[in-house]
């Protein structure tokens, strides 16, 4: 059987099997591989080199492309993970399109998970080579899709992670649109008090970082703004805001969600009232004011946090817990601080000494455990000492509750927009929780600071120059190079459902109303190739390029010997 | 005065190192990544699976290796050290010194024949010193750049003058025993500091019983221990009898929160203890652990979560206390000397393997670093930064990210990498 190509010349393929020194060579019988394979359909050389990737290597595969007039490359080696980039840049560089060549994995698959069978190995190695072989005869060149990318950044939330992102957005070179629902930058920085770990007013880091951005004449501040409509795909997307009733449209090339969060509010717990039970935030405002007057203070840890309802941990409560407590000792030594609380999160090397200064202020710790929690009665708390074993009563002036931060009731309405994903918490959830923190798995789209989960002021800094980094790697290279293994309409088939956009996990695909009415339509710099559209086209319209059934069903008909 | 130097210098070939490079060489900066080891990959390349995903790390961070190993912007100085940095946040001109590998990198072709033949053993440090290596050695599987290096401390042709066997087997003329160590200049606007953290060294913490005891090891050990490409291919064994583990404990806290040693919490290893009892319940499913703590410190993103499932669905127990000492049966057993909480009683626990989970340092020769970059350090030896500006030095134009400024988990290393990288372009671009 041989193939013939649309110009009428046969198909011509070249075999290259590998012994990658001892760690294929060492177990399977590859000369006996580079035989099988010169019996193949459309091969006509086949060779095997004790390094394929290495200069000589490289160069035979280059020369043979010439000599033997090949026109699909097949590699029998390591695996495409690390070494496919580089065989399709050989291709290239042999005057082959890339993407004629065909990856077969013999030592990952075969010679690594088998070391003990080296016969049966090799027979598998066999079946691979057989299926790649099948599977080159109907490759397809592919051209890489080149798109511009519009050299400015959005910046969704006016707290400091979204100032600090913006700031140095813009000292990059890059214009930011940085847009705030409140009437003032600061987020929820305006309403603390001082701040752990150097009691520094709060007020000072937020005029710093306000007095910059309203000097940096890249950043254009949208204040009283109002994210409505999120169209387009990475370094070409179209925000419309709402502003004092109008509509207002931008062009940017990536956008950053630092929307923040906000605090619980403890409604029904421990009999919060506002006035002699109040949240850790509202004693921050009294401590402003100067208007405490208190000499026994009651702080409860995990209030609305580490139950059934949110079972995370909120991370900052303790340290603001200390931090107060300190505050009040310090402007009056007489009094009495106690904290219950359930495990103290004083991680790093700041923290812990921060806790230990409280103690030897004085600052009272009482362990209570979720299944005897405090009781809030009139004048008094009624706490389990876990670690005493021992019930106390104490006297309060004060209760003041420490509540986690949670996320902003319109989180939802964000997230569609973006077509983004949120956690059961409401946070949102990240491309990949070790290695892509601040990454949306949707292209051009970051997050930083709490919006993604509860942190610290020094996370949060970290955190926006992280996502401005991110997003600076894309706006700096002025133009997205998209790989072309990606979903193809076939707009004949296609019946407009719409089912793929709502399979797609990266708005990659979407439903347009076209003279001949509804259909999908591949938005190519943002497609990832995954398949998800295709598997769940119920007319079997949408394809993969470089994938396609047809290369498939050839590969599974090698292994098997037909019938699919 | 020439042009401005349009390069990043990048100290430290860890997953921030990684990162920070990766994000700097894709803005179209050059960056030059200089790493102590002969292969980048840090303390992360070590570990067996991450938490609170369980994704086997070396899986995942290879790739990125690989994607530094082959970017057009970033040159790996691998082997190498700096010595010596003169000039200003702009323009500064690092002195690095490259140690020779004796190994030529564009013709090693890391087929082994030489390791394999090599007749001296030394412990392998990436494996924790849990197998031997020879003198000319890969760091490991998956290293980069894949090539081999001369050990010289230990190669008997450097240290005796005989030998050269790698020499006569290797099929690419690769060896060279003629390289001599050199030193470059670099011009760089920038600098980021890298170098990640050492373990605790516990044996100087005497009532655990580290070294004295066959089944007292660190974490780190265990790591190893139950990686598939670790030296027993992942299975758990007893190292005193190669017996099976069904009963294990985790001590936190050794040298850390501890005003004898390290005074600060290390972060990282409330949920590091957690991941090891899954980990261990997932290749036997007789296997309990119990993880004695001070206070669990679960904050980070989807943590809580994992520990409950760690107590749900891996027979991980919780118990709290600090452990007053570890002694040992006549079988070899650890027994766990440690105060109940509820009953405020001494209480003993036999195990077959104790894990001490140890704290985080700075890696050894900060300290001449951070006098060669001219920056200071905490009480503590981590670089110095300031709460509010968490990537800054005490040097304009000098970053710090990931573990060598304070313990922090992956994640929060990867967002401070690729925060400095924004940093570092903001000097160059500002």
């Amino acid at each position: 059987m041989s193939w013939e190509l649309s110009d009428g010349s046969d198909i011509r393929i070249g075999v290259f099997v590998c012994h990658c020194g001892t760690n294929i060579g060492g177990f399977l019988d590859v000369p006996g591989l580079v035989e099988y394979s010169r019996g193949l359909p459309n091969v006509v050389h086949s060779k095997d080199n004790l390094y394929t990737c290495s200069d000589n290597g490289l160069t035979e595969i280059k020369k043979a492309i010439t000599e033997n007039e090949l026109n699909r490359v097949v590699v029998a080696a390591c695996t495409p993970r690390t070494h496919e980039p580089l065989f399709r840049l050989v291709c290239r560089e042999g005057g082959l399109n890339p993407y004629l060549f065909e990856f077969v994995n013999i030592r990952d698959q075969c010679s690594w998970v088998h070391m003990q069978e080296g016969e049966a190995a090799t027979e598998k190695a066999k079946d691979l080579i057989r299926m790649g072989v099948a599977r080159a005869a109907l490759l397809e060149p592919q051209e890489e899709i080149e798109i511009d990318v519009t050299p400015c950044s959005m910046v969704i939330g006016g707290g400091v992670a979204g100032m600090t992102c913006s700031l140095n957005l813009a000292n990059q070179g890059f214009d930011v649109k940085l847009v705030e629902k409140e009437s003032r930058l600061g987020g929820l920085l305006n309403s603390l008090h001082k701040l752990y770990p150097n009691n520094m007013d709060a007020s000072n880091l937020v005029l710093k970082l306000k007095e910059d951005v309203k000097r940096n004449k890249k950043i254009d501040v949208l204040t009283l703004t109002n994210v409505s409509e999120i169209e387009g795909f990475v370094g070409n997307y179209d925000v419309t805001v709402k502003h004092g009733g109008e509509d207002e449209r931008y062009k940017v090339g990536t956008i950053i969600v630092a929307t923040g969060a906000e605090a619980y509010r403890p409604e029904g717990l421990y009999g919060y009232d506002g006035e002699a039970v109040v949240t850790q935030l509202e004693l921050e405002q009294r401590l402003r004011d100067g208007g405490l007057e208190a000499n026994s203070v009651v702080m409860i840890q995990c209030v609305g946090s580490r139950d059934e309802n949110r079972p995370y941990c909120s991370k900052i409560c303790c340290m603001n817990a200390l931090k107060n407590a300190m505050i009040i000792k310090e402007a009056n030594p007489e009094s009495q601080v106690y904290i219950l609380y359930r495990d103290i999160q004083t991680h790093g090397t700041r923290y812990e000494d921060y806790y230990r200064n409280a103690r030897e202020q004085g600052v009272v710790f009482l362990k209570y455990s979720p299944e005897r929690r405090p009781v809030v009665e009139d004048g008094a708390v009624r706490v389990f000492d876990e670690l005493l074993g021992e019930e106390l009563i104490l006297p309060y002036d004060l209760v003041v509750l420490s509540v986690p931060i949670v996320a902003h009731p319109d989180v939802n309405d964000l997230a569609q927009m973006l077509k983004v994903p949120v956690d059961e918490s409401g946070f949102f959830l990240e491309a990949h929780v070790k290695l892509r923190p601040v990454d949306f798995a949707t292209d051009g789209l970051f997050l930083c600071g709490c919006a993604r989960w509860p942190c610290d002021i020094g996370e949060s800094v970290s955190q926006a120059y992280a996502a401005a980094s991110r997003a600076s790697v894309i706006l700096s290279a002025g133009r997205v190079v998209a790989e072309p293994i990606i979903s193809f309409v076939d707009e004949e088939e296609c019946s407009g459902c719409g089912l793929c956009e709502m399979n797609c996990p990266f708005k990659a695909i979407r439903v347009e109303e076209t003279e001949r009415g509804r259909i999908a339509k591949v938005i190519e710099a943002s497609c990832k190739g995954c398949g998800m559209c295709g598997a769940g086209c119920p007319q079997r319209a949408i394809s993969m390029r470089h994938f396609s059934d047809e290369q498939l069903v050839a590969q599974i008909n090698a292994l098997t010997g037909g019938g699919l | 005065m020439g042009e401005k130097p349009v390069s990043v210098l990048v100290i430290g070939g860890g997953v921030a190192g990684i990162q920070a490079a990766l994000d700097l060489g894709d803005m179209g900066i050059s960056v030059h990544l200089v790493e102590r080891a002969s292969s980048i990959g840090g303390r992360m390349a070590q570990l067996d699976k991450t938490f609170p995903t369980n994704d086997c790390s070396i899986c995942i961070l290879s790739p990125k290796m690989a994607d530094c190993f082959r970017h057009p912007n970033i040159t790996l100085h691998t082997l190498s050290e700096v010595v010596g940095v003169s000039g200003q946040v702009g323009e500064f001109t690092v002195n690095v010194r490259k140690h020779a590998r004796f190994v030529k990198e564009d013709d090693c072709i890391n087929c082994g024949a030489c390791s394999a033949k090599c007749p001296v053993k030394v412990p392998d440090e990436f494996d924790a010193g849990l197998r031997s290596r020879g003198a000319i050695y890969l760091y490991y599987l998956q290293g980069v750049p894949p090539v081999m290096t001369i050990d010289k401390e230990h190669c008997l042709y450097l240290t005796r003058g005989a030998c050269r066997l790698c020499e006569s087997i290797c099929p690419r003329d690769a060896i060279d025993f003629e390289q001599q160590d050199e030193e470059i200049d670099l011009d760089v606007g920038a600098i980021i500091i890298a170098t990640g953290f050492d373990p605790f060294d516990p044996s100087v913490v005497t009532q655990y019983g580290y070294k004295r005891y066959t089944n007292v090891i660190s974490s780190l050990e265990y790591e190893r221990l139950i990686c598939a490409s670790g030296p027993t291919g992942g299975h758990l064994k007893r190292p005193s009898d190669g017996g099976s583990v069904e009963k294990i404990a985790f001590i936190q806290c050794v040298g850390s929160r501890d005003l004898y040693h390290n005074p600060y919490c290390s972060s990282v290893c409330c949920m590091h203890a957690t991941k090891e009892a899954m980990l261990a319940h997932e290749h036997d499913h007789n296997v309990s652990s119990y993880i004695f703590y001070m206070d669990l410190r679960a904050a980070g993103k989807g943590f809580q979560k994992y520990v409950a499932r760690a107590q749900r669905d891996y027979n991980a127990s919780y118990v709290k206390g600090r452990v007053a000492s570890i002694n040992e049966d006549d079988d070899g057993n650890p027994i766990i000397i440690y105060e109940e909480v509820e009953s405020s009683e001494p209480r003993k626990m036999s195990v077959d393997l104790a894990v001490l989970a140890t704290s985080l340092v700075p890696r050894n020769g900060v300290e001449g670093l951070a006098k060669i970059l001219g920056v200071e350090t905490d009480k503590f030896g981590f670089f110095k930064t300031d709460p509010f500006s968490p990537l800054d030095t005490t040097r304009p134009g000098v970053f710090a990210c990931g573990c060598c400024r304070e313990p922090v988990d992956i994640p929060e290393c990867v967002s401070q990498a690729s925060g400095s990288a924004a940093k570092a372009a903001e000097v160059l671009r500002g």
